[in-house]
């Protein structure tokens, strides 16, 4: 089947990346199965679980609800891309290994996506606030309650750092 | 035992960070969808819209046109090509294969296989696939497919029943005679299951020049490698399963194992690399992953002191149309059947039916929560018949801490425990006196709220011996897992396991066990997972096992090299073993701290210097050990009674519910969990672990539902009917530690995996029913859904004051 194909750029995770993809691919696939950036996951695929969500010019979005082309022009950040420069944990990420914030692993790319969206936008957040933010994403593993303890200890560390 | 049992370890018990955690927070780990082999296919399947019809015709034609579309496969080929999967029961004649062959027995049911370029494009093609049916007739109550003239769902097998057995154990009619009060009453345990949010997936490719099948799956399943081959006609040498897949979840479903033989069967046909993901309706419908739909039927015989002397419990599972180990889910509670408790006797009588419905598989605990749903409202409705308070009813009949071992009527000796201890411990931790104010002050303004109670014991670490129990023919009694430890060269350590993870953390917890026995540092320490044709044997993650059996492999593998390095010493250092001791990875003389050999230089005698190994000794430094259950295999006696598990943790939970009068909401306002699971190795992932166990038993309790149309169409299919709590429907949840080591095990641990899981949904359900009972109503079936609270509330009969706040 030979599907008309559209030129999208989009600069992700900083870099400007190019590419022909057809009118039904999903952000999520062009993601995975393009750039193979397969941090990124796909959990339910009708925007319901969360595992998919990337920031898109800095909001968080799910990817399995977006069609690549619509992510034409924009700044896509994933999981990747939360790293520090040299790939080791950011510091968001680092919280979530000091509370063991994870267990299977799968849905914590997107709940750190949440976690980060939150911490931009409300540095110091309340446990109801981190509660709200993270509430569109489903986890099967944890319970939650080290993910919120993870997010506190990151807004702690960031708020002290501010001082 | 020293007030801090885990204060003579080194890395065991303490806070440290886990090993697996740095790949999964920066997206790097390696999930089966990750895994993208070259010129590999994708597979998208065709499924029944009926509950039962004969399958009149298969039309390919139009999807085998489109470009890209490389194969369509039917049952009829498939199932003359492979063998029938394996049924846990004794009946053969309840065939199951990957695809339907003739007839469908369920709406949902895969009914061919299509193989595209792309999986979108695979959908496509399925979309254009026709077949023509002939629906027939179908069952979905489970009550009435027991009954004589049902629609049988296997018409060759002759019922629709799979199993059913009546156990007697110690002298129940007498006790039921002798006691001074008897109730009966119905439970119902609704069809939920563990539904990860990873779906299950799997590739496989097929090497003709070695003649091998190499599998990357998405799989918690023991005898997995074995029963791919065998229903592929394939030598168990010529499937290869790679361990090495991270698993998005699991707790008990990812058994996968028609998607790997239908996998399996085309990578080989076609010749290329296949890969099968499920989407999420694929998983929820035909992914044949739901979990028990249980009916209890219990009676129990009690005095007006509140000692509860015997318990008959029949159990009607509803196991759906085909089946795996699920009848087996049955057999797990026999080795806790009387729960926390001094119970004389007990009937059980499971049953295990098939209706027209999506099919069973292992969940969480393996049928141990429902039970433990269904004791404990036992002993709730023994409370409220005697009027007794709650909390003193389960005091008299825990069984006590000086009775340990202690040997219930099925034939299992409980390890350790004390249950009033760790009850107290959550009760305090609750600040019950103030939680039981807040109830009231909450009624008294109008709102609805109960206290919810429950206990309940995590069987651990067992034999699989409810495969004999519930088969004759089965004669399973070993369950062993196994650990290989090397040190090489440069004097690194290197643990090897030999089954996949699916977050449970089984590389920290083999580093620990390593570190700890050999005195080196975890974070050094490098935990790998072989593929199945290196493999020791093992039998997966299942059933709370990893922290005792691979935990006790890896223990006693690393003893073993501890004995050669002392060894090695001992020949080199001209000393009697006894004078010799052994820290950090280095020996010395006792007492002559400047005669020892170091790590490094141990090894390289080790590896490179025979001349100075003991006569006889093998060279390099390296140890398998293959550890059986620690409580040994055997055989059930002739009335059933069987030591499956060798340790039993305990767990008592308080929860204070509150429900909008209004619309039947349901939520948590406190909840503490008391936990018992001895030595913890690593209390951050046991913690972990118990956290989500509580939120998906929230999930059982309140919201998680397979739900049937009576025409057999499954109306829970996404995550907007099956609702799966969120971070707002699970409260901040306080943990209560409490430590009885297990005599059992290499460092006193116990099980944990199934914790939370197995007493949340009695708990919650013993609130609700407390919230409810001012108002003279209450509710006997999970889930207590805001609909079936809001029923309730409109049905009692309500005091004219409650009635007028509930406006």
């Amino acid at each position: 089947m030979s599907e008309k194909l559209y030129a999208v750029s989009v600069e992700v995770n900083g870099t400007l990346r190019e590419a022909q993809v057809s009118a039904r691919q999903t952000l999520v696939d062009f993601l995975r199965d393009t750039l193979r950036l397969t941090g990124t996951h796909a959990g339910c695929e009708h925007g319901i679980c969360g595992a998919c969500s990337v920031l898109l010019d800095g909001q968080p979005v799910r990817s399995c609800l977006m069609y690549a082309v619509q992510a034409d022009g924009c700044k896509v950040t994933t999981i990747e891309g939360l790293a520090q420069p040299d790939g080791t944990p950011g510091a968001l990420q680092d919280a979530f290994c000091e509370a063991h914030a994870l267990q299977c692993g799968y849905c914590t790319p997107g709940m750190i996506v949440a976690a980060h969206a939150l911490l931009d936008a409300n540095p110091a957040p309340s446990e109801h606030e981190i509660r709200e933010a993270i509430g569109g994403n489903l986890c099967r593993c944890t319970g939650y309650q080290q993910i919120v303890d993870a997010v506190k200890l990151a807004a702690g560390k960031s708020a002290r750092s501010d001082a | 035992m020293s007030a801090d049992p885990v204060s003579e370890f080194r890395y065991i018990g303490k806070k440290r960070r886990t090993k697996e955690d740095p790949r999964f927070v920066t997206g790097h780990g390696r999930f089966v969808a990750d895994i993208a082999l070259p010129g590999m296919k994708h597979v998208a399947l065709v499924t029944s819209p009926h509950a039962a019809a004969r399958i009149v015709a298969v039309r390919a034609e139009a999807a085998l046109a489109l470009a890209g579309v490389h194969y369509v496969l039917t049952g009829e080929e498939l199932c003359a090509a492979t063998e029938p999967l394996l049924i846990g029961v004794d009946a053969p004649k309840a065939l199951r294969y990957p695809l339907a062959c003739g007839v469908v027995r369920y709406a949902g049911e895969w009914v061919a296989a299509v193989v595209a370029d792309t999986r979108a494009l695979a959908e496509d093609a399925a979309e254009k696939i026709e077949v023509e049916y002939q629906p027939t007739e179908y069952v979905l109550d489970p009550e009435k497919a027991v009954l004589p003239g049902s629609a049988l769902v296997h018409p060759l097998h002759g019922s629709n029943v799979l199993y059913r057995r009546k156990f007697v154990w110690g002298p129940v009619e007498e006790d039921f005679d002798r006691a001074e009060h008897r109730l009966a009453f119905r439970v119902h345990w609704g069809r939920s299951a563990t539904v990860p949010i990873e779906t299950f997936g799997v590739a496989a490719r097929w090497d003709p020049g070695q003649q091998l099948l190499d599998v990357w799956a998405s799989i918690q399943m023991p005898k997995f490698p074995e029963q791919t081959a065998r229903a592929l006609r394939l030598a168990g040498n010529a499937v290869r399963v790679h361990f090495d897949v991270d698993v998005g979840g699991s707790f008990g479903v990812k058994r996968g194992i028609k998607h790997t033989v239908l996998v399996g069967y085309l990578a080989k046909k076609l010749g290329c690399a296949v890969r099968l993901i499920e989407d999420r309706l694929e998983n929820m419908r035909g992914g044949d992953m739901h979990g028990p739909d249980r009916i209890f039927d219990i009676q129990a015989a009690f005095d007006a002191d509140g000692t509860i002397r015997s318990l008959k419990i029949r159990a009607l599972d509803d196991v759906g149309a085909y089946a795996g180990r699920s009848p087996l889910q049955l057999g797990k509670p026999v080795g806790a059947i009387v729960g926390p408790y001094q119970i004389h006797s007990v009937e059980y009588e499971p049953i295990s039916v098939m209706t027209n419905k999506t099919a069973q598989e292992a969940v969480r605990g393996f049928g141990q929560s429902p039970t433990n749903y269904a004791l404990e409202a036992a002993i709730d409705r023994v409370a409220r018949h005697l009027g007794m308070d709650r909390i003193a009813l389960r005091r008299k009949n825990f069984i006590r801490k000086d009775q340990f071992p202690y040997l219930i009527p099925s034939g299992t000796t409980y390890d350790s425990g004390d249950y009033h201890a760790v009850l107290d411990k959550a009760l305090a931790a609750a600040d019950y006196p103030a939680l039981l104010a807040a109830r009231d002050a909450a009624r008294k303004a109008g709102r609805l709220a109960g206290i919810g109670i429950a206990s309940c014991l995590e069987p651990s670490g067992g034999n699989s011996s409810f495969e004999p129990l519930f088969n004759p023919k089965n004669e399973t009694t070993t369950w062993m897992d196994s650990c290989l430890v090397r040190i090489d060269l440069s004097g690194a350590v290197t643990g090897v396991m030999h089954t996949s993870s699916a977050g449970q953390g089984h590389e920290t917890l083999v580093a620990t066990v390593l570190g700890e026995v050999l005195e080196r540092d975890p974070g050094t320490i490098r935990v790998v997972h072989a593929d199945s044709l290196n493999a020791l044997p093992s039998n997966s993650p299942v059933g709370s096992r990893m922290a005792i059996m691979l935990g006790g492999a890896a223990a006693g593998a690393a003893k073993r090299i501890k004995t050669a390095l002392l060894a090695i010493a001992a020949h080199n250092l001209k000393q009697d073993l006894s004078e010799l001791v052994y820290r950090d990875g280095s020996v010395s003389v006792r007492g002559d701290a400047g005669k020892s050999l170091g790590w490094d230089q141990l090894v390289e005698i080790a590896h490179r210097k025979y001349h100075l190994l003991p006569p006889g000794m093998e060279p390099g430094l390296q140890a398998k050990f293959v550890w059986e259950v620690p409580t040994g295999g055997g055989l059930p006696t002739a009335d059933g009674r069987v030591q499956m598990y060798p340790c039993f943790s305990f767990e008592a939970h308080v929860v204070l519910v509150e429900i909008d009068p209004a619309t039947g909401q349901p939520g948590i306002a406190s909840y503490v969990c008391g936990h018992d699971c001895g030595v913890m190795i690593s209390p951050d992932i046991v913690h972990g672990m118990t956290y989500g166990g509580i939120a998906h038993g929230i999930g059982a309790a309140l919201y998680e539902k397979f739900a049937y149309s009576d025409n057999g169409q499954l109306e829970s299919q996404s995550f907007m009917d099956y609702l799966i709590p969120s971070a707002l429907e699970v409260p901040a949840i306080a943990i209560v530690d409490h430590c009885t080591p297990s005599p059992h095990t290499a460092f006193g641990q116990k099980g944990s995996g199934e914790a939370g899981y197995l007493g949340a949904p009695a708990a919650i359900a013993c609130a609700v029913n407390d919230a409810l009972e001012p108002l003279g109503v209450s509710i006997a079936e999970l889930p207590m859904t805001p609909l079936a609270i809001w029923t309730q509330l409109q049905t009692a009969s309500l005091p004219a004051k409650t009635k007028s706040s509930i406006r």
